[in-house]
This record gives C-alpha cells, sequence and structure tokens, in this order.
C-alpha cells in the first residue's frame, strides 16, 4: 500500500509545490513522489481501494505503450468501475485516461511517447460513475487513489511472445541445411511422384506436335507473394522447355513487377538454352493492372489463338474460375497450381492436373532435379513429420486434460 | 537531414552497395549476376527480423521493414512504366503488320490514349478526375462509370454460369470418390438453401417438418464444413505453409535463383 500512502501524503502538499515536484519528477524519475490531483473527488473511507497496482513497460513491443496491472478489491459491485488516470509532462496534471470494469485487472496505455515520464493512479469509482476532477462538488465519492511509480516505455530487443516461433523457425533452419548438405553429399533422395509436374513435358510436347502456343499464367499477384516466386521458378523451366522444343511461349501479366520478373526468367531460360534466337519480347507481355480486364484479355486470347496447353500457376482469386473454364473450352490440355485452398476445388474441377499446396513449391525442385533444391524438399518432409507427430501428441495430451501443450504453439 | 539507424541502414544495404556492386561488376560479369542475390538476402532478412526484434528502427512505423513495404510501392510504379510502354509497343506491332486481331489493339491503343489524356487533362486542369464543379461527372469518371465498371461487372457475373458447368462435369458420378463428392457437394447445397420449405410451400401440413428436416440439413452441412473439410484444408495449409517456408529460406539464401532468370539452384 506504499503508493496509496505516498499519493495520500502528496495530496496535502501546497498547490505551489505541484511545479516544484514535476520538476524533481522529470529529472529523477526513480526517487520523485507522485503529484496529486489539483482537484480531486474526495476520497470516501466505506469505499474499498485497488491493490498491487504496478506500471511497467509492456514487454516485447516497438514502444509507445504502457502494461498497468493491479487487484481488484473483493466485493466490488458489476456496476463499479476503476478509473485510471495519468499525470504526464509538462505540467503533471491528472488526466482520466479510461474506466475499467471489475475483473480486467490489466489496461495497456497505448497513448504513451517512449521517454516521457510517468504515474499513473487508480481509485475506484462506485456505480459506473466518472469522477470529474474540475467539477470537486458535483463529483461522487471515489476510493482512495492508489499511485505507481514513475515510469517510462521503450522499445525491446526482442519479441519475448514469439519465442516458440522463433526456436521452430531456428529448428526448421536446422533441418533445411541439414538435408542440403546431405543432398550435397551426393545421398539419393526420393520424392514421390507428382502426377502435374510429370504432365508438363507431355503437355509441351503436345503443343509442339500440333504447332500451336503454350501460354503460361503465372497469376494476379506481385513478387511479394510467396506463390508467385513459386511461379516464375516453374515458368524458368517451361520456357527452358519450349526453348528446347522451339514452341511458341505467351504469358500475359497482369502485376508490373511480375511482368518484369518473368521477362528475365524466359530470356534467362532461352539464353541457358542455347537459343537465344527463339526469344521474342513479345513472348512475355503485360497486359492491364485490373483484375477482370486482365481476365477478358487472356480468356479472348485463349479462344482467338487456341493455345494446345495451359499453365494457371500462382496466386489466383475469382477470375481462377472463368480462366480455367474458357481454357477447358478450347481443349487445352491445362496444368493448374495453387498453395491457397479457397481456389483450389475450381482448379481441380476444370484442368487435367493440379498441383495442390506443397506440391507448387516442390515443383522447381522436382522439375530441375538439382540436388540442393531436393535436400530442400527434403527438410519440408521432415518437418511435416515432425507436425504429425506433435499433432498426434497433442490430441493424447489435450484428451488428458493438459490445456498447456496448445498454449506452447500458439503465436500472436 | 535525418539520419537515423533504420534509414542509413537501408541507404548502404540498397543503394551503396548494388552501386559499388554494379561498377565492380561491369569488369566481373560473375559478381554483377550475384549483386541481385545479394538484394534479395537483405530484402528477405529484414523482415524476419523485424518479426522477432520490435525495435522503433526496424520494425516501428517508419522502421527499415515498413520503408520496404513503401518502396516496393515505388518500384511497382515504375515497373507500370515499363508494363505500359510493353502494351503499347505490342499493340503497334500488331497494327504495322496487321497481324491476327490488329482491330482489336486498334481498339485497345484507342482506349489507353484517350482514358489517359483525359485523366492527365484532369490533373493538370486541377479538375481532377472525379467530378467538375457544377456536379456532372468530369469525362474520365464518365468513361469508367459508362463503360468500365459495366464491362467489369459483366466478367464478374460470367462466373455463375461457369461455376454451374464446373460443377456439372465435377459431379459426374464416375469412380467412388466422384460419387462421394456429388453426395457431399448435394447435401451442402441443399442445406445452404431453404429448399424443403420451398418443396414444403404449398402443403401447409408439411411445413413443421420442413423446418425441422432444413435444419437437420443445415447442421449436417456444417459439419461437413467444418470437420472433413476443414481438416482436409488444414492439411493443405500446413504443407504450404511449410512449402513456403522453405522456398522462402532458398530466395534468401540465394539458392532458389529461377526467379531472376539465373537458372534453378546450384
Amino acid at each position: 500500500m506504499r503508493n496509496g500512502v505516498l499519493s495520500r501524503a502528496s495530496a496535502r502538499l501546497p498547490r505551489f509545490a505541484a511545479p516544484l515536484l514535476a520538476s524533481l519528477l522529470f529529472l529523477h524519475p526513480q526517487t520523485a513522489v507522485a503529484i496529486a490531483p489539483e482537484v480531486a473527488p474526495p476520497p470516501s473511507p466505506q469505499i474499498p481501494a485497488a491493490t498491487l497496482f504496478t506500471a511497467k513497460d509492456r514487454p516485447g513491443d516497438s514502444g509507445g505503450a504502457v502494461l498497468l496491472t493491479w487487484k481488484d478489491p473483493p466485493g466490488l459491485g458489476p456496476d463499479a468501475r476503476l478509473e485510471i488516470r495519468r499525470a504526464e509532462p509538462p505540467s503533471f496534471e491528472w488526466t482520466p485516461l479510461q474506466l475499467v470494469k471489475p475483473g480486467e485487472e490489466r489496461y495497456v496505455d497505448e497513448s504513451a511517447k517512449d521517454g516521457s515520464v510517468y504515474r499513473y493512479e487508480i481509485r475506484v469509482v462506485p456505480q459506473g460513475a466518472t469522477a470529474q476532477p474540475d467539477s470537486l462538488a458535483a463529483a461522487p465519492a471515489t476510493g482512495p487513489p492508489l499511485v505507481t511509480e514513475p515510469v517510462t516505455s521503450h522499445d525491446d530487443w526482442f519479441r519475448v511472445d514469439r519465442t516458440n516461433s522463433l526456436i521452430a523457425s531456428i529448428l526448421f533452419l536446422i533441418i533445411l541445411l541439414a538435408s542440403i548438405s546431405v543432398a550435397k553429399s551426393g545421398k539419393h533422395i526420393f520424392i514421390r511422384r507428382i502426377a502435374g509436374l510429370n504432365a508438363v513435358d507431355e503437355a509441351i510436347g503436345r503443343a509442339t506436335e500440333i504447332g500451336k502456343k503454350v501460354m503460361y499464367i503465372p497469376g494476379i499477384q506481385s513478387m511479394d507473394e510467396i506463390q508467385t516466386i513459386a511461379s516464375i521458378a516453374i515458368l524458368g523451366h517451361v520456357a527452358r522447355s519450349t526453348a528446347r522444343y522451339g514452341t511458341d511461349l505467351d504469358v500475359p501479366n497482369k502485376d508490373p513487377l511480375t511482368f518484369v520478373s518473368a521477362r528475365e526468367a524466359v530470356r534467362g531460360a532461352y539464353l541457358a538454352e542455347g537459343r537465344p534466337d527463339l526469344y521474342r519480347e513479345e513472348m512475355v507481355n503485360y497486359v492491364t493492372y485490373d483484375q477482370f480486364a486482365y481476365t477478358a484479355a487472356v480468356s479472348a486470347r485463349m479462344v482467338r489463338e487456341r493455345p494446345a496447353a495451359i499453365f494457371l500457376i500462382g496466386y489466383f482469386f475469382a477470375e481462377s474460375l472463368i480462366l480455367a473454364e474458357m481454357g477447358q473450352s478450347t481443349g487445352a490440355i491445362q496444368i493448374a497450381g495453387q498453395a491457397d485452398p479457397t481456389q483450389l476445388p475450381f482448379f481441380i474441377a476444370t484442368c487435367d492436373y493440379t498441383l495442390i499446396g506443397e506440391e507448387l513449391y516442390a515443383a522447381s525442385a522436382y522439375l530441375s532435379r538439382e540436388p540442393v533444391l531436393l535436400g530442400s524438399t527434403r527438410a519440408q518432409d521432415i518437418a511435416k513429420g515432425i507436425l504429425i507427430v506433435l499433432g498426434l501428441l497433442g490430441i493424447v495430451v489435450t484428451s488428458l486434460g493438459l490445456s498447456w501443450f496448445p498454449d506452447l504453439f500458439k503465436t500472436k | 537531414m535525418n539520419l537515423e539507424f533504420g534509414r542509413v541502414t537501408l541507404f548502404v544495404l540498397f543503394m551503396l552497395i548494388p552501386i559499388v556492386g554494379i561498377a565492380l561488376g561491369v569488369r566481373a560479369p560473375a559478381l554483377r549476376s550475384r549483386l541481385p542475390l545479394l538484394v534479395a538476402f537483405f530484402a528477405g532478412t529484414i523482415p524476419i527480423l523485424a518479426m522477432y526484434i520490435p525495435k522503433n528502427f526496424l520494425s516501428g512505423p517508419q522502421g527499415m521493414s515498413s520503408r520496404l513495404d513503401q518502396w516496393l510501392i515505388i518500384v511497382a510504379g515504375f515497373a507500370l512504366l515499363l508494363g505500359i510502354v510493353n502494351v503499347i509497343q505490342n499493340g503497334m506491332r500488331k497494327v504495322s503488320r496487321r497481324e491476327s486481331g490488329w482491330p482489336f489493339s486498334v481498339v485497345l491503343l484507342t482506349g489507353l490514349f484517350v482514358t489517359g489524356a483525359l485523366g492527365i487533362y484532369g490533373a493538370v486542369s486541377h479538375q481532377g478526375i472525379g467530378f467538375l464543379p457544377d456536379g456532372r461527372s468530369t469525362p474520365f469518371k464518365w468513361i469508367q462509370d459508362s463503360m468500365f465498371l459495366p464491362l467489369q461487372a459483366t466478367i464478374f457475373s460470367l462466373l455463375a454460369f461457369f461455376m454451374a458447368s464446373a460443377a456439372f462435369r465435377a459431379f459426374r458420378a464416375r469412380n467412388l470418390e466422384a460419387t462421394i463428392l456429388l453426395i457431399a457437394g448435394g447435401l451442402v447445397m441443399a442445406g445452404r438453401v431453404p429448399l424443403l420449405d420451398l418443396l414444403a410451400a404449398p402443403f401447409p401440413a408439411l411445413h413443421a417438418s420442413a423446418a425441422a428436416g432444413t435444419q437437420t440439413l443445415g447442421k449436417l452441412t456444417e459439419w461437413i464444413m467444418d470437420t472433413p473439410n476443414g481438416a482436409a484444408q488444414s492439411g493443405i495449409i500446413i504443407g504450404a505453409a511449410l512449402g513456403a517456408a522453405s522456398m522462402a529460406i532458398r530466395v534468401i539464401l540465394g539458392i532458389e535463383r529461377g526467379y531472376l532468370g539465373l537458372g534453378g539452384g546450384e
């Protein structure tokens, strides 16, 4: 109850002491004394006070927040409120901050400025009435105030609530690097057969035989979407095949950054295959930034030019079904791929082959057969095995009533 | 000049190092090809560090991670210019060579130049691209409201028809899996609409039974969506998340380089 005593003592100080104490508080925050409210409703001896009221910088944040905790007094009615007030520089006058319901026992002041010294006060206001410091006569009686030590907010070096995520990331990184190291040593790595990826050469071969073009649609998202990056990597392999067979390729783009990246990938593929003469700038072309204008343009191109093979690999939204159905109506062999499950049913219903979820990310390794990339795919499988074991363990442990186990995996 | 740590670090990582790299790469092409990998490493590492280090210079509103997001918009703006140039080049080529479908390119280029000119005029004349002082729409807005939006809605509305045709193909009971899909799909569709209520509407004696049946179908639909469907979706999401993490690490470490046109990996 030291804080409450301090507050009641300072309340008896004369008014001219406030500025002096304010300057002391600012210069020596650890030893300063709380500034009493200039005008405050009288504390009633019948109304109980909160206890263990503390203020500290909210741990693991970017600053600008002070965490307040306390214990409610026993027997507090549901209509009662706890009023939190703050004294801040330069005037160090108490200003109302928040009315809190009983039972919360926690409040985060997100209006704090880093480096400023604050003190906080809490008191019980019965029946939900607000204490008005500027109208003493009309103000209802409140409980005795409790004041915290001076506190400042600051940014921290580690987000403690993400420790589990950090540990999982480091473990996954170790597994990944170990798997790549094993792959580099020449050990055979088995990857199950993925029908959609085996069909890539078949689709391009068919286009070559018919003498029609291959159309590759890399989704409508930008390069900040990991599925688009995976799609552009697959585009590189498709372009190498079209360069090898001398098949025409058409890559219409919706996002400008994806367009630039796709152009580099295709140009690099034709150079790598030693067929720069077959590469034309218009192979990778920009259409428009609007979703449905893009859909209309690409659909019309499908109908007019009748590509023999269509790849729909990347991140798609509502246009997925329109494009896939249009491609299906032209009789093209279609291979789709998306990691997000929302559009997958449409692709499965309309395309010949669909890369589901992780298969999209494994495609680059599967097609290139590079040991380093295969190693990373192996790491995915190991991590998935660990997750399955943890999931089964979670079912058992939670069934036994141990609720702390799921909490270990919660992140913020 | 504001020389805060995050801003200076970004300047060094994404301005000085690339410029020095390009200068050195004039004589060493191998170094030049590795420069984008270095930039990708920094650009990939900073947001990951910001996940765990809440320091203001890194993850604050004006921190390095937030600034990188802002830079993406600026870079995309320049890339959009490249895209527009590409559209004009391709359209001009088709028209001049009278390639197949060249009249469509005429329509495209006319739309591009007219709309672009009206937009630029609105900006230069301080009229804006919304409304005139007398409340009427500007020509730019008229084109958008009267031509562009209806066309956009037309394309979107095609979805309803395509959904029906895709469902018809998917629900053909060719084998056991397709039959299960057909039954589950039928139940979910029936549970999402008041089908029984509609069928029982002419028969007042059946209203109560139809209401109970609709409620049961609704619960069954929820169970199908939450339990078997939810479990399958969770499996896909977990696998995809691991794949995405693996892909991200490969990109950051420069193992995956296909997106730069540098080949699959090394």
